[in-house]
């Protein structure tokens, strides 16, 4: 496969920080790597970065290009879904247009028949995840589709990943992942030492990084920062504490934290996959069969598009008192049915068995729902 | 020691002046085009004659950030919460929930024994289900909203299919086309929007007696309506559409003797 090095024709027309997306991504294509792109956290970036791919999350989180999106796909859709695979169509995103493979998985029903339109324009890859984490054969499915996207790799790239090169990228994912975890666990700090907002801002910014060994410098590096600051006395007003899960969120959904923490209260975890959904549990390095490892910890990726999904429930258990969090946000993106339909398992669990105020809020790529949600938001936290 | 609550709501701003012990007046005024003026209007007709003393006063509602004179602005939930616990224990009603249907959302609010919120609904995402849509709907029959109950009094209601205001308007223009009578098509209003309202309260677990509150709140029939759909006693109060600004200026009260 012919890696792709050019820019696209509409590049004379954009911003200058999208230019500057773009040229760093061409710039890391000029080396002669391969780019994939992602969508879901179920995807073991670890082959990818085994074969010195640089692997970047597509997922888009503005409505620029909903109108184009909508042209193929129907109206009442998440808007997530509509707006990355308008970005993929307008050659707008540049991770997206560098992207030399993308890779998708049989997630939700919107994503997995998005791909199929998706892979008239882009190659595209889709690995058959199953619904239930639950059981030997779920396990054993999904280990052969992890087998099946090294082959596809493999083929696609013409490259050979060695035993050898995976144990490397699972520890490089491992190691980024303890960053992650310890730059996060800042929230449990109170007073706070870091808001919600900037917390956000370093998660998702991680998602975008073609250099993982700079990356995972770079987040330590402020984790130690903020802690020397904070020791030094530089800390935060206490606040009502609250968690977010849900749907993805970054980008123009940024408006829910924002609400939160513009009407008095403070975002101290992410539950949510631009959070710790994917991020708490490592790899087992210890386990020789590597794919295994690989499929054990892909499967306990607690999404709403698994059916039971223990795993949402077991990490939020834990860090509601881990974090000492007073009220818990659930985020759902219009027409994301499965967390639609999760929010009552959660709503009871967290009222009944964390016995604490929950509440559940519906939102699109629009800004037309902001003075909504500060209300919303604010009668939450006088509530707590 | 007096306080103001004013709510500045999408189709009317209430606001009241309370001493701790009494509502000395209140005052509601179409919020108009131009909220942020009406609001100083407000502001300025309950301070008349008290400007000498010393009034803290607390603003809620869409346009709750709109008075510059303001000491502190608390959301319609909180408000509605308080301003329903006093005024149903006014008529000796030990309110656990309180609907509000507004112009512009609805809202269920459930209260603990000591009326602080618990948990609460909000639709605020479309017409369906709020004052507006009856607001509509008369309009269209050439109506007055301040006589709804004469109007659909005697009147079996129709069966209205459509919730969204704009469909709901051309299924009223067939059903007039049909020769229904203007009164059974809004007492079909009515009844859609209570079951509509019914059916989205009946998401928390409801305890106790409810409160409505809002606009809508001064029709009998749709208090009834409510009643008969939730099987729990509602009550309302003369001054049920000034619940939000009630609460805010006993929240005033509380905050300033703190």
């Amino acid at each position: 496969m012919e890696i792709k090095k050019e820019l696209p024709e509409i590049f004379e027309s954009f911003a200058e920080a999208r230019r500057n997306g773009f040229i760093a991504a061409k710039n890391f294509k000029e080396q002669n790597k391969p780019m994939v792109g992602t969508f879901c956290t179920f995807m073991p970036q670890e082959l990818p970065l085994a074969m010195g791919a640089a692997v970047v999350s597509l997922c888009a989180t503005s409505d620029e290009t909903i109108g184009e999106a909508e042209r193929d796909l129907p109206r009442n859709l998440c808007p997530l879904i509509k707006s990355s695979y308008g970005f993929g169509k307008t050659d707008k995103c540049p991770y997206f247009y560098f992207s030399d493979l993308v890779v998708g998985e049989t997630t939700c029903d919107g994503k997995k028949k998005m791909y199929e339109y998706m892979g008239e324009f882009k190659p595209v890859h889709v690995m058959q995840l199953p619904n239930s984490p639950v059981g030997t054969d779920s396990l054993t499915l999904w280990k052969n589709e992890i087998v099946r996207l090294k082959e596809v790799l493999e083929q696609q790239f013409d490259v050979t990943i060695t035993e050898a090169q995976l144990k490397h990228a699972i520890n490089l994912k491992n190691r980024e992942r303890q960053a992650l975890k310890n730059f996060y666990a800042l929230g449990k700090l109170n007073p706070p030492a870091i808001s919600g907002a900037d917390l956000l801002k370093v998660l998702y910014g991680s998602t975008f990084k073609f250099d993982r060994e700079a990356s995972i410098e770079e987040i330590n590096a402020l984790t130690a920062k903020i802690t020397a600051e904070y020791e030094a006395g530089k800390q935060l007003e206490s606040k009502p504490r609250i968690l977010i899960t849900g749907c993805p969120i970054g980008g123009v959904t940024e408006k829910v934290v924002k609400a939160i923490e513009e009407n008095g209260g403070m975002v101290v975890f992410y539950e949510n996959c631009m959070g710790a959904k994917h991020v708490e549990d490592l790899v087992d390095e210890s386990e020789s069969d590597l794919y295994l490892a690989l499929a054990e910890k892909y499967l306990k990726i607690g999404c709403s598009c698994m059916s039971p999904n223990p795993h949402r429930f077991e990490l939020l258990n834990r860090v509601v008192d881990e974090y000492a969090v007073d009220g818990v946000v659930d985020v759902l993106l219009q027409a994301c049915h499965t967390y639609a339909v999760e929010t009552l398992a959660v709503k009871r669990f967290i009222n009944g068995e964390k016995g604490i105020p929950y509440m559940s809020v519906e939102t699109d790529y629009s800004t037309a729902d902001i003075g909504q949600l500060n209300t919303r938001m604010a009668a939450f936290v006088e509530m707590l | 020691m007096l306080t103001i609550g004013i709510d500045s709501g999408s189709t009317t701003t209430k606001g009241v002046l309370y001493d701790g012990h009494t509502l000395l007046k209140q005052i509601l005024v179409p919020t108009s085009h131009k909220p942020k003026v009406v609001m100083q209007e407000v502001y300025e007709h309950l301070l008349h004659g008290h400007a000498e003393e010393s009034v803290y006063t607390v603003t809620t509602g869409y346009g709750r950030e709109l008075l510059p004179a303001a000491h502190k602005k608390v959301t319609e939930i909180t408000c509605h919460g308080k301003g329903a616990a006093y005024l149903g224990a006014t008529v000796g009603a030990d309110i656990g929930v309180v609907i509000d249907i507004g112009g512009q959302d609805s809202k269920v609010v459930l209260l603990d024994t000591y009326g602080n919120i618990t948990d609460f609904l909000m639709n605020d995402k479309c017409a369906a289900g709020t004052g507006r849509f009856v607001e509509v709907i008369m309009r269209q029959l050439k109506e007055d909203v301040a006589f709804l109950d004469q109007y659909v009094a005697g009147s079996l209601p129709v069966k209205i299919s459509s919730m969204c205001t704009v469909f709901a308007e051309s299924e009223v223009i067939g059903l007039l086309a049909d020769n229904v009578r203007g009164g059974a098509i809004a007492h079909g209003i009515l009844n859609a929007i209570s079951d509509r309202t019914a059916n989205f309260a009946k998401k928390l677990p409801l305890e106790r007696e409810v409160f409505f509150s809002g606009g809508l709140a001064q029709s009998e029939v749709v208090r009834k309506l409510l009643e008969d759909k939730l099987g729990h006693r509602v009550v309302t109060h003369p001054l049920a559409q000034f619940t939000g600004a009630i609460g805010a200026a006993l929240i005033g009260h509380q905050k300033k003797w703190r």
